[in-house]
């Protein structure tokens, strides 16, 4: 278990997208092996600016505009970091990753498996995720949890510009290949202080945001926001609810969300993705085998429903609403 | 209506000019003697039980040893699966061949000290390779390597968006990269006709802006002239270039195939009068650079060569279970720690 807080001489306010600019910047500068490449990203600084001034910077080098074609910036990154470099690549959008999926699945998670070590794949896939900022049609879609089933695949999703910029430096480190998911309705929701040092956040811990002894709330990416102000609306009644922010669905960090669920006995898990495989199933599985004896209502699960994420004229009917997740944590309440 | 084409036709044999290294043609012909050898052999450990399936090369000699020759110390291979004299010249031994078609990651395990020891291993799904060997490419010309990438593939492979993506960005970045395509006519049992429209593969570089070379896959000195040509380009940074090798499948696609089911023995016969090994030997005969003598000796030693291999791969300790999971990641995260445990305890330990 991790604080959230990290305690730093220098910690400047930043938005979770710059944020992640400040890692990569950061990144690059310590270490010659990193390039950045995707769409958009060199001159256009990203269509989320994630990459803004990073090709003036660093020169178009390390800051390659491809051709548009998902599936070859993801080949390309897998040929790249076999033999040594540390590409990150921007899919433009979560939408559009699929083109890329035979290239994570078949090859970056299992090159350093296949050949018994010899060869490694630390590359980095970055790529924004989620709804509720009215975009196009399939520019919305939550499918983290058809990654977390690949075994040698990480999956990190960041939930605050703090865990934005610890996470993908270590991400960046990671000798492993790692897909950063990134909560694009948080890129410019607020600035906060972030801790800009060489301490890395770890990879296979999730971070505890509140601690409250009747209910767990365990949520990652841009509903760590609806779980947090659940929360407050929770304890106005008296309700104290622990605050679970995943951050890493793979490797998942067991230990920490068995033990929320044995302190408090109640758990709601919250995710925008559809409900039925999606990852709640995973740690509800974990928790019914490991913390049965310890709970006292059933698993909750406030997710989305079980249809393609709908174009934005109703995607806040499809949003879970911070009144859902009350509700879920007072039925397992009065269970 | 290609009238500033890049593609050409190139075919050397059986006009050998006197120029030639006949040294260079006598060991590529002597390495196309070997691998025809062990895949023969390989087919029959697989039919008896000792292999898994097999992809064999046979008719696609030239080809492979063609690119082996080719190939220099610090340049890149990155094959699809066809390639076994391409590996074994890179210096993957025989029996780790052996030992990849075993079934057994550690045939992937190149030896270190090699050309092949940052080679990729076969790739399987097909086409995928190719983006990868693109980003090799970029490695090395962003590293300023004097260093050429080639990739080889399949005339199916063709037909997927990777070899056009591929073959796009090298020409936009100008990348260091050959992609090789052995034209063997069949797809399993899919023949060219209905693969593309095209009038060649060859010509598909020009979408990309790139050179493209046609080259009769089944004539080695004409191999060597057209990936010298084109890796030596790559080298020197003059961009990238596809190699259209016509060859013909003289096997099943795999031991798991059956090509009587949809090609006709008349075919077959007439493409083995075609066949690349036959034919350099008989140039080299006929040229007094090759005697029946060296012939037995050199098959001798062929024989003796892939049954030491044989001999070696079935020796081999059975691989540790618990390396399925602790290759996987370069630390194994604790979360995996209790199914190491399950597989340790159910696997038998060695023996499982």
């Amino acid at each position: 278990m991790h604080s959230a807080q990290r305690d730093s001489q220098v910690a400047i306010p930043l938005n979770l997208v710059e944020a992640i600019n400040r890692a990569l910047r950061q990144a690059m500068e310590d270490d010659d092996s990193v390039v950045l490449l995707g769409e958009d990203i060199a001159t256009n600084g990203g269509v989320f600016r994630a990459t803004e001034g990073l090709k003036e910077h660093f020169g178009l080098r390390r800051v390659m505009d491809t051709p548009l074609a998902e599936n070859l910036i993801a080949g390309m990154s897998v040929g790249m970091a076999s033999q040594g470099l540390k590409p990150v690549a921007e899919i433009q959008f979560m939408g559009f990753i699929y083109a890329a999926l035979e290239q994570l699945i078949s090859h970056a998670a299992r090159l350093r498996n296949r050949t018994r070590g010899r060869l490694s794949c630390p590359l980095v896939i970055r790529a924004p995720f989620g709804g509720g900022i009215h975009a196009p049609e399939h520019h919305s879609e939550s499918t983290e949890a058809l990654f977390a089933h690949v075994p040698g695949l990480r999956v990190v999703i960041p939930s605050s510009p703090a865990r934005a910029y610890g996470l993908l430096r270590a991400a960046i480190a990671c000798p492993d290949p790692v897909l950063f998911l990134e909560p694009k309705r948080l890129y410019r929701l607020q600035r906060l202080p972030v801790a800009i040092d060489d301490e890395p956040l770890p990879l296979d811990r999730c971070f505890t945001l509140r601690a409250g002894e009747d209910v767990s709330l365990i949520s990652w990416g841009a509903m760590i926001h609806e779980t947090l102000a659940a929360a407050d609306q929770l304890a106005e009644d008296g309700i104290k609810a622990d605050v679970i922010d995943v951050a890493t669905l793979n490797p998942l960090d067991r230990d920490t969300l068995i033990a929320t669920a044995g302190k408090t006995g109640r758990v709601v898990i919250v995710h925008e993705a559809p409900f039925t495989g999606g990852f709640g199933a995973e740690i509800a599985a974990t928790l019914a085998s490991d913390a049965l004896m310890h709970l006292r209502a059933p698993i909750e699960r406030v997710t989305g429903y079980d249809t393609p994420m709908p174009y934005f004229a109703m995607e806040q009917q499809y949003m879970p609403r911070v009144e859902r997740i009350v509700a879920a944590a007072k039925r397992c309440m009065a269970y | 209506m290609f009238s500033s084409a890049p593609y050409t036709m190139h075919e050397r044999l059986p006009s050998l000019d006197s120029n030639s290294d006949w040294s260079r043609l006598i060991q590529a012909y002597q390495a196309m003697a070997l691998i025809r050898c062990f895949d023969k052999k390989a087919v029959n450990l697989q039919r008896t039980g000792q292999l898994g399936t097999y992809a064999s090369c046979l008719g696609a000699e030239a080809i492979t040893v063609g690119a082996g020759l080719s190939l220099e110390n610090h340049d890149y291979f990155v094959p699809y699966y066809r390639d076994h004299a391409t590996q074994y010249l890179r210096g993957v031994p025989l029996y780790q061949i052996l030992q990849y078609w075993g079934g057994d990651e550690r045939g992937n395990a190149f030896p270190a000290q090699t050309p092949a020891v940052r080679d990729l291993p076969n790739c399987v799904p097909i086409a995928s390779q190719l983006t990868q060997a693109a980003g090799i490419a970029t490695k090395a010309k962003l590293c300023h390597e004097s260093a050429a990438v080639l990739a080889t593939c399949g005339d199916g492979a063709t037909s997927r968006g990777d070899f056009y993506e591929s073959l796009n960005v090298a020409g936009v970045w100008q990348l260091p990269l050959v992609v090789m395509v052995n034209n063997n006519q069949w797809a399993i049992s899919v023949p060219g006709r209905l693969q593309t429209a095209s009038q060649s593969i060859a010509h598909k570089a020009e979408a990309a802006g790139i050179e493209g070379i046609r080259v009769d896959g089944n004539d080695l000195p004409a191999m060597l002239d057209v990936l010298d040509y084109a890796l030596d380009k790559a080298r020197h940074g003059k961009g990238a270039t596809l190699v259209e090798a016509v060859s013909y499948r003289l096997s099943d696609h795999t031991t798991a195939d059956d090509a009587s089911r949809y090609r006709k023995a008349s075919e077959l016969h007439a493409a083995w009068q075609r066949e690349p090994v036959a034919r350099l030997r008989q140039a080299l005969v006929d040229a007094g650079h090759w005697q029946a003598d060296q012939e037995k000796q050199w098959q001798t030693h062929c024989q003796q060569e892939v049954d030491k291999a044989v001999q070696t791969y079935l020796q081999q300790p059975p691989q540790v279970p618990t390396d399925m999971l602790d290759y996987l990641y370069e630390t194994l995260p604790e979360s995996l720690q209790a199914q190491r445990t399950v597989l340790s305890e159910h696997a038998g330990g060695r023996h499982a």
